[in-house]
């Protein structure tokens, strides 16, 4: 996946007319991928972008917001620039996943489901992402951490701190 | 025409019926909920379950969804039938204790208690006005949005809806937005208020309701005296 992030205005988005068509033309019609590529570029699905997609693709604005609403990949608030999802599943679960989300919670002050204030990094949960051996699993930016430990996480945290102090 | 045998009535039908339409057809009365005849079917509700099958070979299906089949053998008020769709009333009960479609169900099918803790929502998910909103309006304004136990029928972004007529047709169709009227205790889950206490007692006997008159538990008659004597006495104390 390349990563083409745009500047988030949260107030009056303007739709980029270019990029949606673009999108429209690559998937064919297919609502999931192009409001994936809008999810991609802006970390959310604005509002505006739905009515939009609805009226170019000529479907019910119901149904596009059933969607959007329906997947938890989709976000209609900003989400934050990095997302870590710690899996819950039974095999992490037991191997103390729930000891993730609890470092996670407390180094970032937020709870599953938000995002830190900064819109650095948005905290979330899913149930299993296919690799148990390697748990507890945490992904952050489609990039996969096995056999997490809490010193590890802090770590791994703090890597990611450390780079946008150097990007800064 | 597959040949079908409905509650010992053996007949040929149309095979683009479903078990609803046959049952129908023949004046065997299922209850339903999320089904319409003019719109499509869904099958989301599963209160009309019937059995199918002989012997241990049974499986409940919903009938407004099952078409029929050459040789189909069902049941429409088995034992097994009447435990399960109480089951499911009971939970659709404790979604929405006020609504009259479903207290008149359940005094209709002899449902007389609720395990569950009562929600007191306003919605049971029968998807009917989704469906009216759609089918019979053409303005596709409402619809489902999110999911799990966030489920929810609403407008885009939860604001007026430019596709909405204005028109009420999901309002007119809903069964969870009608007001049961005040039974004897209007605070408690289930009211019970009119019929629920002569239910007949075929069932404790048989396997199926086997009223000849085809009244599945509405017409009481056959309520033996021994079930009297013991509702009287309860009255007394
Ligand atoms: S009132 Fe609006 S939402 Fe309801 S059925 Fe009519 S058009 Fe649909
Ligand atoms: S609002 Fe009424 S008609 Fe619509 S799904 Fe809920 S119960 Fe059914
Ligand atoms: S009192 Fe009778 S009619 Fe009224 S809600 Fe209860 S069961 Fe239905
Ligand atoms: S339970 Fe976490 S990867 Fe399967
Ligand atoms: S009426 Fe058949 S499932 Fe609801």
């Amino acid at each position: 996946m390349t990563q083409s992030k745009k500047n988030v205005e949260e107030v009056n988005i303007i739709i980029d007319e270019v990029f949606l068509d673009k999108s429209i033309k690559k998937h064919g019609n297919f609502l999931i991928p192009i409001l994936q590529d809008i999810q991609e570029s802006y970390r959310y699905l604005p509002e505006e972008y739905l009515i939009k997609v609805a009226e170019k693709l000529q479907i019910p604005l119901i149904n596009v917001y059933g969607v959007a609403t329906f997947y938890q990949s989709f976000g209609l608030v900003p989400k934050g620039e990095h997302i870590i999802t710690v899996c819950l599943g039974t095999a992490c679960y037991i191997r103390g996943g729930t000891n993730m989300v609890d470092v996670l919670t407390k180094e970032l002050n937020i709870k599953p489901g938000e995002t830190t204030k900064d819109k650095k990094f948005t905290l979330e949960t899913v149930h299993c992402l296919g690799c148990c051996a390697i748990s507890p699993v945490m992904v952050i930016d489609d990039k996969i951490y096995g056999n997490l430990t809490r010193a590890k996480l802090r770590k791994i945290l703090n890597r990611f701190r450390e780079n946008e102090e150097k990007l800064k | 025409m597959p040949k079908i045998k409905i509650d010992g009535i053996e007949f040929d039908c149309p095979e683009y019926w479903t078990i609803l339409d046959a049952a129908k057809f023949i004046g065997i009365n299922i209850p339903t909920l999320c089904y319409h005849e003019g719109l499509s079917t869904w099958g989301g509700c599963r209160l009309c379950i019937v059995e199918i099958g002989k012997d241990i070979n049974t499986k409940l299906v919903s009938s407004c969804t099952f078409p029929v089949q050459e040789g189909l053998y069902i049941r429409t008020a088995s034992k097994k039938v009447i435990k399960a769709r109480k089951m499911i009333l009971e939970l659709l009960i404790a979604q929405n204790p006020t609504a009259k479609v479903l207290q008149d169900l359940a005094s209709k099918i002899g449902l007389n208690k609720i395990r569950f803790k009562p929600k007191w929502e306003n919605c049971i998910y029968c998807g009917l006005c989704i469906r009216m909103c759609e089918e019979q309006m053409m303005a596709k304004a409402i619809g489902f949005v999110n999911r799990g136990n966030k489920l929810k029928i609403t407008t885009p972004f939860d604001k007026n809806s430019e596709d909405c007529r204005r028109c009420g047709g999901c309002i007119y169709i809903c069964p969870a937005c009608t007001i049961r009227c005040e039974g004897s205790h209007p605070e408690s889950v289930l009211c019970n208020g009119c019929y629920n206490i002569l239910q007949p007692t075929c069932l404790d006997v048989h396997d199926n309701y086997s009223c000849w008159m085809g009244l599945e538990g509405e017409c009481g008659i056959c309520v033996t005296t021994s079930t009297n004597q013991k509702i009287n006495e309860k009255k007394e104390i």
